[in-house]
C-alpha cells in the first residue's frame, strides 16, 4: 500500500503546487501507517526532484519520455495510473492545474478509484474518509465522504503548508508502456508567456478591469507587480475585449485564485468575478467609486483615480522592498 | 454529424448561496444552464448551421430541470433526452451520459469544462475514459475538417494547438463562442421539439455529500487616503504580513 503523489514542472523545475501534494500525500501515508511516493513525468531536474524528500515523498518515479513534455492528457493519465499498479498506491494525490484538471478523472476510471477534486484540507479518517471541497464557485464549502479503497484526491492551492525538512529522495527512473492512441491528440503549437509568474501559482496578484480604459494602461499595472513580484490578472470584459489574454481572465468564468494578496485595480467587484478571487487571504481594492461593491470584499481600500495611486503604490513598495 | 450537448441545471451566477439544512436553499433562486455548459450549446448550434450537425441536449436531472432543458432547445437544439434522477456526483452523471452516448453514434460529445454548482471539472475526463475517446479540457477554440478538429487548449500561462480525430469529448470555456439568447421563434419552436424522458442507469459507490457551509465573511475593510500611500504599505508588512 503507498500514496502516490503526482509531480508537475515547469520549464524543468517541480511547481510549488506540487509541494503541497507531496506534503498532502505524506501525510495521508503517516495516517494509514503506508509512504508517499512521487512520480514526476517528462524533463525535470533531477535535483528538483531528489529534494522532494524534504517535503515527505519517500521515493521518487520519473518517467522522463520526452513524448510527454507536451503535456499529453492520455498518455500522462496512462503514465499515472500505471505508477500507481506498480506502487499498488490506494490514493493518488495532485494539485489542481490546467492538465491535472484534466487526468484525474481519466485516471479514477482506469483505476476504478473515486474521485474527489478541489480539496481544501486533509482529510477527516475518524469516521471513514471525509474531506473538505470548494462548491458554488467560491461561494461554499461541503463535506464529502468518499466511499471505496482507492481515491484520487486533487487539491487547492494553500490545501497545507509544506515544511522542508528530512532527507533528499531516490530517484529511479519508470518507463510506462505507452501506444500511439495515448497520443492521438497532436499538439502542434504552443503560446506561453516563457519567465512569467504563472497566475495559479503566484502568491501575490496585481489585477486591472475595465477602468483602466484601454490597454494601453496596462504598464502601470504591470510596474506594480514587477514591484511586488507578482503576476497579472483581470476582469473578464477586458479579456473579451482582447486587452489581456485569456489565461489572465479570473472569476466565476476563468481561473480561480487564491494568493495571499490580491490587488484590485477599477474593477467594480462584481459578484462573478468575486467567485474567483474572494479566497485571496488580502485583499485590496483601488476604485474610484466609493460605493463599488468590491470595497465590501476588500480588506484595505483606496478611494482614487488609478493613474495617480497605482504608480504613488509602486514608488511606495519600491522603498521598502 | 451528430452532436451531443450535456448540460446542467444551476443557480444563477447572483444567487447568493444558503442552505436550509443539508440542501440549497432554493427559494427566490433563478436557474439557468451552467455558464460553461452554454458555451458549448452556443458552439454546437454553430456547428448545426455550418455543417448541417443534429444537435441533441442531454441533462441528468429531476422534471424541475425542464424549463432549462427547453431553453436550450430554443437557443437552437433539435432534441433533448433528460435523464430522470436526482444526481449524486459527477461519476453518476458520467453514467448516465455514457448509456445514452453507447446507443447512439455521436461524433462529438460537447459539454462544459466545470459546472458552477459542484465545481467537480470531472464529467469529461470521465466519459470519455468510459467511452475510449479522447477528452479535452478546458477546449477554448474548436473547428472541424472533415473527421478531425483543431482545438486551442488554456494551459497556465497560454495555450496550446491541437489536433484530435473524430470522435472526442470536450470539456470547453470562453471564448469559444458568444453566448446565444432565444429569440421569440426559437422559443414558440422549442415548444413542439422532442424531449425524450428515460430512467437511468444504476451506479454503485457515489460520493456523499454529508454537509455545507459559507465562508467567513470578511471584516470591515479599512480606507485609507490616497494621499497617504505609505500607510497602506505599512499596513500590508506590519499588519497584514503579506509583504
Ligand atoms: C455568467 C457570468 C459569468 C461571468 N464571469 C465573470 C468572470 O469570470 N470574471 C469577471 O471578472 N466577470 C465575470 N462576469 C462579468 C461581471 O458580471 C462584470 O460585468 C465584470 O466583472 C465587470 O468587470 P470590471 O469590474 O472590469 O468592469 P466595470 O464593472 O465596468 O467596473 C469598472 C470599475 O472601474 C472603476 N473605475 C473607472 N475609472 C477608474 C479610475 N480612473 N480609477 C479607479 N477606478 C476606476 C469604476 O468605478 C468601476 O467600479 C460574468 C458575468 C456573467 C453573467
Ligand atoms: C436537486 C439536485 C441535487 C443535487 N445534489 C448534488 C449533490 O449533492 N452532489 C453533487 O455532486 N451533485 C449534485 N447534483 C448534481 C449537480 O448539479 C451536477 O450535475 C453533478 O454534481 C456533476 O457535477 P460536477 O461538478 O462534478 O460536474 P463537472 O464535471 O464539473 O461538469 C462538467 C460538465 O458536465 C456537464 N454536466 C454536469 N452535470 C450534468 C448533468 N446533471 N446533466 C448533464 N450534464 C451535466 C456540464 O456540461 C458541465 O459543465 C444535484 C442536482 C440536483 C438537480
Amino acid at each position: 500500500m503507498s500514496v502516490l503523489v503526482y509531480i508537475e514542472a515547469d520549464g524543468g523545475a517541480v511547481k510549488k503546487s506540487s509541494l503541497e501534494a507531496v506534503a498532502y500525500g505524506a501525510e495521508i501515508a503517516k495516517g494509514e501507517g503506508s509512504t508517499a511516493i512521487a512520480i514526476a513525468t517528462g524533463t525535470v531536474v533531477e535535483a528538483e526532484l531528489a529534494k522532494l524528500g524534504k517535503f515527505g515523498a519517500s521515493k521518487v518515479l520519473h518517467v522522463s519520455d520526452e513524448r510527454l513534455n507536451d503535456g499529453g492528457i492520455q498518455a500522462t493519465a496512462n503514465v499515472v495510473f500505471q505508477a500507481a499498479e506498480k506502487e499498488s498506491a490506494n490514493t493518488l494525490v495532485m494539485a489542481r492545474s490546467s492538465l491535472v484538471d484534466a487526468i484525474a478523472s481519466r485516471v479514477a476510471i482506469k483505476l476504478g478509484a473515486s474521485v474527489v477534486t478541489n480539496v481544501v484540507d486533509l482529510p477527516d479518517t475518524s469516521n471513514g474518509f471525509v474531506v473538505k471541497r470548494g462548491v458554488y464557485t467560491g461561494k461554499a464549502f461541503a463535506n464529502v465522504s468518499v466511499p471505496g479503497a482507492k481515491k484520487v484526491i486533487t487539491i487547492a492551492k494553500n490545501a497545507i503548508s509544506p515544511v522542508e525538512s528530512g532527507d533528499f529522495a531516490s530517484v529511479e527512473a519508470f518507463s510506462a508502456s505507452l501506444s500511439d492512441t495515448d497520443f492521438a491528440v497532436k499538439r502542434t503549437k504552443v503560446e506561453k508567456a516563457e519567465g512569467d509568474i504563472l497566475l495559479p501559482e503566484a502568491d501575490k496578484v496585481v489585477s486591472g478591469g475595465r477602468g483602466l480604459k484601454g490597454p494601453e494602461n496596462w504598464g502601470m499595472i504591470e510596474e506594480l507587480a514587477k514591484s511586488l513580484g507578482a503576476a497579472t490578472a483581470c476582469s473578464k470584459p477586458v479579456s473579451d475585449m482582447e486587452w489581456r489574454p485569456h489565461h489572465e481572465h479570473v472569476g466565476q468564468t476563468g481561473i480561480k485564485i487564491s494568493p495571499t494578496l490580491y490587488i484590485a485595480v477599477g474593477i467594480s467587484g462584481a459578484i462573478q468575478h468575486l467567485a474567483g478571487v474572494n479566497s485571496s487571504k488580502v485583499i485590496v481594492v483601488i476604485n474610484k467609486d466609493a460605493e463599488a461593491p468590491f470595497f465590501k470584499a476588500a480588506d484595505y481600500g483606496i478611494v482614487g483615480d488609478a493613474f495617480e495611486v497605482v504608480p504613488k503604490l509602486t514608488e511606495a513598495i519600491k522603498a521598502v522592498l | 454529424m451528430k452532436i451531443l450537448v450535456c448540460i446542467s441545471h444551476v443557480p444563477d451566477t447572483t444567487t447568493k448561496i444558503k442552505f436550509d439544512g443539508n440542501k440549497l436553499d432554493e427559494n427566490g433562486v433563478q436557474f439557468i444552464i451552467g455558464p460553461y455548459d452554454d458555451y458549448a450549446l452556443a458552439r454546437a448550434v454553430e456547428i448545426q448551421g455550418e455543417k448541417g450537425a443534429t444537435v441533441t441536449v442531454l441533462n441528468v436531472g429531476t422534471a424541475s430541470t425542464e424549463p432549462t432543458i427547453r431553453k436550450a432547445l430554443a437557443i437552437g437544439a433539435d432534441d433533448a433526452i433528460r435523464v430522470d434522477a436526482e444526481p449524486t456526483d459527477a461519476m453518476f452523471v458520467a453514467k448516465q451520459i455514457v448509456a445514452v452516448a453507447k446507443a447512439e453514434n455521436y461524433d462529438m460529445i460537447l459539454m462544459g469544462r466545470e459546472s458552477s454548482d459542484f465545481n467537480g471539472g470531472l464529467v469529461h475526463g470521465l466519459v470519455g475514459e468510459m467511452m475510449g475517446w479522447p477528452s479535452i479540457a478546458p477546449c477554448m477554440k474548436l473547428e472541424l475538417n472533415g473527421d478531425s478538429a483543431t482545438m486551442a487548449r488554456e494551459i497556465e500561462g497560454g495555450k496550446e494547438y491541437l489536433e484530435v480525430g473524430l470522435p472526442f469529448v470536450a470539456g470547453v470555456q470562453e471564448p469559444i463562442a458568444e453566448w446565444k439568447i432565444p429569440n421569440m421563434r426559437g422559443i414558440m419552436m422549442a415548444r413542439k421539439k422532442p424531449l425524450k424522458v428515460i430512467p437511468p442507469v444504476e451506479v454503485e459507490g457515489v460520493t456523499e455529500y454529508q454537509s455545507f457551509s459559507l465562508p467567513e465573511g470578511k471584516s470591515e475593510c479599512k480606507m485609507i487616503d490616497p494621499d497617504n500611500i505609505g500607510e497602506l504599505v505599512n499596513l500590508l508588512k506590519n499588519e497584514a504580513k503579506v509583504l
